[in-house]
Order: structure tokens, then sequence, then C-alpha cells
């Protein structure tokens, strides 16, 4: 007997579509289905709990891939987009990239504004690299006359 | 520098020439020092843009390592990278990065200092035992460097050759007063890094 008095159905009368809450109102005189249904509805809200928070592994938009197709890119190796890619069917992360590297960007700015880890921008930029959709600049040893110039460009900042 | 340039700004003017015009080349320097040193700082008083912050992943630099003990599970996640740019003309870009203030992470600052021009350490006298574990990384890898004493307000200044003997550098390795605030200060520091190189590699002494 439910505290109003009311009494619902025996449960194993009501069919499987019925709703879950209808169960929630039952005493304790149902007895064994009840702990069942408990655990049932704790499920759920761990779930919800996982919704909300909405973690996305970071790896996910490389389908799980953590090595780059092309090996030597750097932190600071400039990444600049071809025309094709303007156009190309991509993804929509590397669709960002291709865009935002109309200028040249190094890899830790494509992975900044971006908004992916580092490595993940590596993996991405790698596969792009791969299908010819970017250049990449690696930096080369600096000889000594164009150091000479960056102390004076810093000099005169 | 007036105001921060905005990404975006540019992309439509250089749309139909991304690779053209002499296509420039980045150069990397490294700032360093203990945590909370003013590293992040030192980098905003001079970058272009707002320094931005990327996520270094552990995952891609624990693949292929045996020492379980970078596995601690207080690190497993991500270490964050500050960094900064500057334009030095169409052909120079100048990037500043930010070490992570732990040190444990040896591996990532192998990826940041791999091609680095050279090192700024910033030192402060309060904690200078701080950098003592920079100093050592650096001088075991023949980074160029100097050390920039940061003048913080109300910390006791030294002088430089009291400091140059606390932190037990070479006589070749520059040691210079910094205010890691001010704009001026940071690009005389960055000046006398980059002549530190020159130096360097004039001498003869391997980079």
């Amino acid at each position: 007997m439910n505290d109003d008095g009311t009494r619902l159905p025996d449960p194993r009368m009501i069919p499987a579509a019925r709703p879950r809450s209808w169960f929630d109102t039952e005493t304790e005189e149902t007895g064994g289905g009840r702990h069942e249904l408990d655990e049932e509805i704790e499920i759920q809200d761990e779930e919800d709990a996982e919704d909300a928070e909405a973690f996305v592994r970071p790896f996910i938009v490389t389908g799980g891939r953590t090595r780059p197709l092309h090996d030597g890119l750097r932190i600071e190796t400039l990444v600049v987009s071809l025309p094709s890619a303007l156009t190309a069917p991509l993804h929509f992360e590397q669709r960002q990239i291709v865009h935002r590297c109309r200028t040249p960007l190094s890899l830790a700015e494509v992975a900044a504004l971006v908004g992916v880890p580092l490595g993940v921008a590596r993996v991405l930029v790698a596969d792009l690299y791969t299908d010819n959709f970017v250049q990449l600049r690696t930096p080369q040893a600096v000889p000594e006359h164009v150091l000479e110039r960056i102390r004076d460009l810093v000099r005169a900042l | 520098m007036s105001g921060h340039s905005d990404y975006d700004e540019h992309h439509d003017e250089d749309y139909d020439a991304p690779a053209g015009m002499g296509a420039p080349s980045a150069i990397k320097i490294v700032i360093s020092g203990g945590f909370g040193v003013g590293k992040t700082t030192f980098i905003g008083s001079i970058s272009e843009i707002e320094p931005l912050t990327t996520e270094a992943a552990m995952t891609e630099h624990s693949v292929g390592v045996d020492d379980a003990s970078l596995l601690d599970s207080k690190h497993t996640t991500t270490v964050a990278l500050d960094f900064g740019r500057i334009t030095l003309d169409p052909t120079l870009i100048l990037y500043l990065f930010g070490t992570p203030g732990q040190d444990r992470f040896d591996f990532l600052w192998d990826d940041l200092t791999d091609g680095a021009l050279g090192a700024v350490i910033i030192a402060d006298t309060r904690r200078i035992e701080d950098c003592y574990p920079v100093l050592e990384y650096f001088e075991s890898h023949g980074t160029p460097f100097l050390v920039a004493v940061n003048d913080f307000d109300g910390a006791d200044i030294f002088d430089l050759d009291e400091v140059r003997e606390a932190l037990g550098v070479r006589p070749s390795v520059p040691v210079l007063y910094c205010d890691a605030r001010r704009r001026d200060s940071v690009k005389e520091i960055l000046a006398a890094l980059i002549e530190q190189v020159l130096l360097q590699r004039q001498a003869g002494t391997p980079v």
C-alpha cells in the first residue's frame, strides 16, 4: 500500500514498455524487484553525469592515432596551407587548421588556436602534409649573418 | 607594442598567396627558470599576441619510455605550455616558449630545446636554488644561455657577482638584471642572448 492508500498493479502485470517511473512509487511490499530497479536508476544517473562533463578524449579526432605520419614536426615548425586545401572536403579540425594557416603559423599556435593538445595537432598537421594540403617549414640552422640581423631587429623592436 | 593583433584580421588579405612572398622562417628562444619566477610575464611583455597556452599530453612522449617513474599517477595527463610570438620582419618570426614549471618533464624540455637559438634562465634571488636543475639541464645540452635576475618588488637586490657566485656558472655566461614586466628590459635580455650565441659561435664553442 502507498501512503495515500492507492494501490499500483503488481509489477509482474505491467508490460515491459511501461515507464520505469511507475515502479518508483512502489512500497517495500514488492520486495525482491525493488533492489534491481534501484541499480538501474543509479546507472542512468552516472550516464547523465558523464554527459554533463562532456569530456572528449583528445585523440578521438585522430581516430585514436597518436603517432604522426610524418616525423620531424617541431613545436615551432611553420604550417602554411596550399590553395587546394581551402576547398577540400576536410573534417572539422583539419578545416580549421587550413583556414588558420593561410598565414604561416607554428605547430604550437595551431594547437592553441584550434584548441587541441600539441600531440593531436601534430597528427592532424602530418596528415594534411601527407595529403599535400599544407607546406611545412622546419627551421634550419641559423647562419651568423642572420643571427646578427635578428639581434638588430630585436634591439629595434 | 600597441594592442594585440588578431589572427583573423590578416587572413582575408593573404587568401590568394598562402605560401608566397619569401616564406618566413621560425626561430625559437626558450624562457626557463623555477616555478613562478616570471616566465609568462617575460613572454607577455614583448609578445605581439597575448601569450597562448597549449597542452602537451604525456602520452605522446611516454611511448617507448621505460622509466615507470614518468607515469606517476599525479602527472599522467597534460602540462601547459605558454608561448609568445614576435614577427621581426616578413621573413623572420621569433617564438618564445616558456618551459613548464615542473622540472621532471625532461622529455618535453627536449622538444622545446632542440633547435632553440638559446635560453633565458630567469632567477629569483629569494629562491636562487630553484634554477639549479634548470642550469644543469641547459649546461648539459650545450644550449647557449644567460641568466636574467628578475627584479621583484621587495626582493633584496644582490650584487650580480654574488648571484653569479651563488649560481656557480662559468665566467662566460652573462648574468644580468631584468624586469620581466618591462618591455625594454625584456628586449635587452633577448638581444644580449643573441649576442651571446654569436660570441659562442665565433669562439668555436659547441652550440
